[in-house]
This record gives structure tokens, sequence and C-alpha cells, in this order.
């Protein structure tokens, strides 16, 4: 067999094949370094899917020999090449860290299972974004929210409350698969195929009805539920508060990136953005909730008394940015959500994992965990303020990158008040980032009290280089990626390019 | 107690060999008819569900442990993955059978590749309906703190 023809297939199949045996591990030090091969081989593949489409464009894989439309297609373009990279990229550095953490918030009975639920969590992920049937999105779509569910319940240890959260998380998460399907039922319905290539040409020959539009607004809040798009993001901040740190860590980064990936795919190359309904969508429907969430999750963020609930909030604020870049419908602002998808996922994933370090050492994941927090773990601090001010936007980080090009965009559209709401909105991140960064530099730490030693009982320490080392990688990469902006921005201008041209 | 119930266990006893040989029959002939994998291993854990609700689920844990059922579920997994990965092997794409016996003018490939493939789904289904029905049959009425 020739490596290369076989690279499509591998991002899936690796962990498919591992992540089974992780049921068979007795040890869960013997898991962790398995899960960090298994995550790190995938991560490898994926750089060379990445670097296989820049170079010669759209890779097509037909899965036992089935050709498209009959058959299931892997598609991989730049749009959902950048996804794959993120998603096993922040898998292969959260799943080094998490030891740890996951050793000391789970039962350790469950670690082997944790990592094999992890592997089955990225797994679904890239699967949803690399294929090109639009069934299959929704069979990955199921296995890797389901994986997802087990993940946020292993809190119950720590916090019962996570059980609940996760329950919710199931009844929504199912809620939305279902609206998926039905969509995708009333799609396949009106056009005889699941082939996403297959259904645009159907489309454009025979052109919309009813039913097609039905089905898109099905597939619309489908997706949105899943993305916790304002309104439907109540399951989320309970989902990600609870959840295990190192859980937190990679679904923030990941899971809701995924999300937002497939309504761009559904409403640029499976629907297409040229017919009349999906632009009125667009500017009636997805950019007043995308403003919407931008300033009520970011407002309510602003007053959450837990970081990790915080960051939460923050997340459907920021989903809100990506959604804002689709719905303005031009090639600049798609080219700006799909910068912002793989950024935001950088900045995320380092602060949840700085979250889990003061976890891990204090036990708590509120806010006074951080007072005078640079005095004592100065350099889990450090990692928060800089992934923090990349979170604000400030130049030199991707934030900046991001809301540069968000903002490029809205004045692209002709829509300068858009350009005025998205910096006054990032105003209101620098107020909830700015209180967690005052407490940690200008605050003394406790003299005494329950956060005055770790939960051990000893004087509180910096985290353990396992958790730093992963931790700094992907701070340097929010700053790597906020100078080398030519990296992403190039490949993003591409993919929309690319998403846009196909109509 | 031998004696309770002499009906019930009598009749599981006559039917549970039936039911098993019924689930192969449905895994063999499932791409001839209906059936296949998934269907077969419902069935398959039929039998030994019967057994539980009969003996109990502690009898049936010491006939199937819980070990052994983790284990058939991984093997089960990697027949499917496993077909899949030497199709890969053997030159073809993901699952592409046709590799498997490519100087057949009949597709016999085919035939062996979704045999393999539907016994793995057959495995693993049993193993983990049999694990649901242990889980929910030998739940604690009241949970423990060390179970979280």
């Amino acid at each position: 067999m020739s490596l290369i023809e076989q690279l499509p297939v591998l991002p899936i199949i690796i962990p498919l094949v591992a992540a089974p045996f992780c049921l068979i591990i007795p040890n869960g030090r013997i898991a962790y370094f398995y899960a960090i091969a298994i995550s790190a081989l995938t991560f490898l593949s994926c750089i060379g899917l990445l670097h296989g489409v820049a170079a010669g464009g759209t890779i097509s894989y037909y899965l036992g020999d089935w050709a498209p439309p009959l058959g299931i297609e892997y598609r991989i373009d730049l749009a959902n090449a950048l996804v794959l990279t993120l998603i096993s990229g922040v898998a292969a550095l959260v799943i080094p860290a998490s030891y740890p953490s996951i050793a000391a918030e789970a039962n350790p009975k469950q670690i082997p299972l944790f990592y094999g639920a992890m592997l089955i969590c990225m797994l679904g992920l890239l699967g949803v974004t690399i294929t090109g049937d639009a069934f299959n999105v929704f069979v990955f779509l199921e296995i890797s929210s389901l994986a997802t569910y087990a993940l946020v319940a292993l809190g119950g240890r720590a916090d019962r409350r996570a059980l609940t959260a996760s329950f919710n998380y199931l009844v929504m998460g199912t809620l939305g698969a279902t609206f998926f399907v039905i969509g995708l039922g009333l799609l396949y319905q009106a056009t005889g195929t699941l082939n996403m290539a297959d259904i645009r040409v159907q489309l454009l020959e025979n052109g919309t009805n009813r039913m097609v539009e039905a089905g898109y607004a099905f597939i619309i809040i489908g997706m949105g539920l899943k993305a916790a798009m304002f309104p439907m993001h109540l399951w989320l901040p309970n989902a990600y508060t609870y959840a295990p740190s190192a859980v937190s860590a990679f679904i923030a980064a990941a899971s809701t990136k995924v999300a937002v990936y497939v309504l761009i795919r559904f409403t640029f190359s499976v629907v297409g953005a040229d017919f009349d309904f999906v632009s009125a969508m667009l500017s009636y429907v997805l950019m007043p909730l995308a403003l919407a969430g931008m300033f009520f999750a970011s407002l309510v963020a602003v007053f959450q008394t837990d970081v990790k609930r915080m960051l939460a909030y923050s997340s459907v604020g920021q989903i809100g940015y990506m959604l804002l870049g689709i719905s303005l419908g031009t090639e600049a602002g798609l080219q700006a959500s799909i910068i912002h998808i793989f950024n935001h996922g950088l900045m995320k994933a380092a602060l949840f994992l700085s979250v889990a370090c003061v976890m891990l050492r204090l036990g708590v994941h509120t806010v006074d965990g951080f007072n005078g927090l640079a005095k004592r773990m100065p350099f889990t601090a450090a990692a928060f303020i800089f992934a923090g001010l990349s979170l604000v936007g400030v130049p030199l980080t991707v934030g900046f990158v991001s809301k540069w090009y968000l903002l490029q965009a809205a004045f692209e559209a002709d829509r300068a008040w858009i350009a005025f709401l998205i910096v006054a909105s990032s105003l209101i991140a620098v107020v909830y980032v700015g209180r967690i960064i005052e407490l940690i530099l200008l605050r003394e730490p406790p003299e005494d009290g329950p956060l005055f030693r770790d939960v051990d009982g000893n004087p509180v320490r910096e985290a353990p280089m396992v958790m730093l080392v992963p931790m700094w990688i992907l701070v340097l990469a929010n700053v790597y990626f906020g100078l080398r902006t030519d990296v992403t921005a190039d490949l993003a201008g591409r993919a929309a390019a690319s998403l846009i041209g196909g109509q | 107690m031998r004696d309770e119930h002499l009906i019930l266990r009598i009749m599981m006893k006559v039917l549970f060999a039936p039911i098993i040989l019924f689930a192969l029959y449905v895994q063999f002939h499932g791409d001839y008819g209906p059936g296949g994998g998934f269907q077969a291993g419902v069935i398959f854990a039929v039998a030994f569900i019967l057994h539980g609700l009969i003996h109990g689920v502690d009898a049936t844990r010491i006939a199937l442990p819980q070990k052994v059922l983790s284990i058939m579920m991984v093997v089960g997994l990697m027949f499917y993955a496993g077909t899949g990965v030497l199709t890969m092997l053997l030159g073809g794409n993901l699952l592409g059978y046709d590799v498997i016996d490519p100087e057949s003018t009949h597709h016999a490939g085919q035939h062996y590749g979704i045999l393999l493939v539907e016994f793995g789904v057959g495995l693993t289904v049993a193993a983990t309906m049999i694990t649901i029905f242990y889980h929910f049959a030998g739940r604690e009425p009241e949970i423990r703190d060390e179970d979280w």
C-alpha cells in the first residue's frame, strides 16, 4: 500500500483501531502513554493532509472503492484540512497535559476509559470534518457527542453537578442531532442524494423548493444547538464548568468549532449562499443572533465568579464572532470566520489548561484561586495572561489577527456599524479578562484560610512540567500565528475563496 | 430454592440453544437475506438476558464475566477495523473488499469482506447488549459514594 494514497483515511482509522484497546488496558499510566502516541500519529497524518491539500488541491478518497454519489467520499479541501489540524493538534497537546489533572479529578479505575473516550471524541470530530457525505456527518457527530457526554460526566466524582450538566447536554445535543437529521432527510427527499457536492449539483439543476428551505432551516437549528449559537447555548456553561479540566480544554477548543465548520459547509458548499433564502437567513437570522451572542454572553461572563464558567460564556461570545463572519456572506467574512475558528481553538485550549493547573494545585476553579497567582505559580499565571490578552485581541497575538480580518470584512461589506459593534464587544472582553489579570498580578496571595496551602496541605508549587510544556506550546502558538499571519490568513483566504467560488 | 420456578428454568434451558442457533443463522445469512451483524448480536444477547432474568444476574455474571465481554467488544471491533486495514495493506482503499480475492470473477472478495465485518459487528453488539443489561439489572438501589 502506498502511505500517501491512504493518507486521507488515516486520521480516522488510527484512533478508531486504537481506541477500543483502552477498554482492556489495566493501568491508567499505560493508557496515558498509549493515547499520547495515538494522538501524535493522528496529528502527523493531519499535518500531512494539510500539506498535501495546500500544495496539490482537494483530495478525495472513496471508502470501500464505491464511487460517489453512491458511496461515502472523504473530501479534504483547505477549509476542513485547517480544522482537522486544529482538532488533532489540540488533542495532541491536551492529552499529554491531562494525566496529573485527570488522576486528581476522576476515579482511578476510569482513567483508561477516559483516554478511550478522549480518542473516540477526537475521532468523531475529525470524521465530521473530513467527510464529504452529509449523512456521514451525522454518524460521526453522534460518535463524538456520545463520547463527550461520558467525558463531561467523569467530572461527577469531583462535583456531582457534572452529572446533571452532562444529562442536560445529552438532551440538548440529541435534540440538535435530531433536527440535523430531519434536515438531512428533507434535503435527501428533495435531491435524492447524500453526497454534499452532488446535493449542490442537483439543487443548481432543479432549483429549490419549500422542502429544501425547511431542510436547511432544520440543519441550521440543529447545528446551532451543537455550536452553542445564542440563544441555544444554555447547555454549554454547565458542561464546560463541571467537566474535568482537561476535558474542558479539549471540547472548548474543538467541539463547537466543528459545528461552526458544518454550518459553513452546509451554507456555502452544500446549499449555497447564492439562493435567496440562504442569504436572507444569513442577514436576518444569523447576523442578529451573532451580534446578540457577542454582547449578551460577554456581559454575562463579566459577572461570573467561576473562571471556567466565565471562559464558557466567553466561548459563546466568541462563537458569535465566527457566525458574524459567516453572516456577512462575503469571501472576506468567511476568511475571518475560518481564521477565528483556528485562533480561538488555540486561545481557549491554553486558557482552560491554565485553569486546569490552578485546579490541580488549589482544587478550585473560582476567582478566589487566582488571587496573587503570579507570586505562587508564575508560569501558569503568565500563560493565563498571554492567552487572555489573545482573547481580548491585543496586537502580536492571534486574537488581534482574527479581529483585524473581521473588521476588514465588515468595512468591505459597507457595514461600518458592525465594525463598531465588534470593537465595543471586545471592550467587554477587556473587562472580564482584565478582572482576572488584576487578581493575578495585583492581589496578594492569601495569608491563611482554605486557599493558603494546596490540596495536599503543602505550600503551593508551580504546576508539573507535563502540564506547563503543552500549555506554553499553545501560548507560543498564540504569539507565533499572531506574527506569522501569512500561514493562517493565506490558507483561510484560499479556503474561503474555494468555498465561495464553488457556487 | 432449587425447586422454585421449575417451569421457567426448564423452558429457559429448552430455549437457550435454539436462540443462539437462530442468532448464528441471522448472522451468517445476513448477506443473502434479512439480518446481519446487529440483529444477530441482539438475538445472541437475548439468550443471556433470558438466563439472567431467570437465574439472576449474578449467575449470568459467573457464566459470562464482564472481563470476557470487554474483550469480546474489542475483538469484534478489531474484526471490523482489521478487515478495513487488511484491504488497505493489500493495496486497496479502506473496506475495498475486492482486493481480498482479486482473481474472482463474481466479487467473492465482497462476500468474504462483508462476512468478516458482520461477524465483528455481531460480536461487539452482543457484548455491548449484555453489558448494558448487567449495568441496568445489577445497579445498586442506592448509589454509594465510591461509585462515582
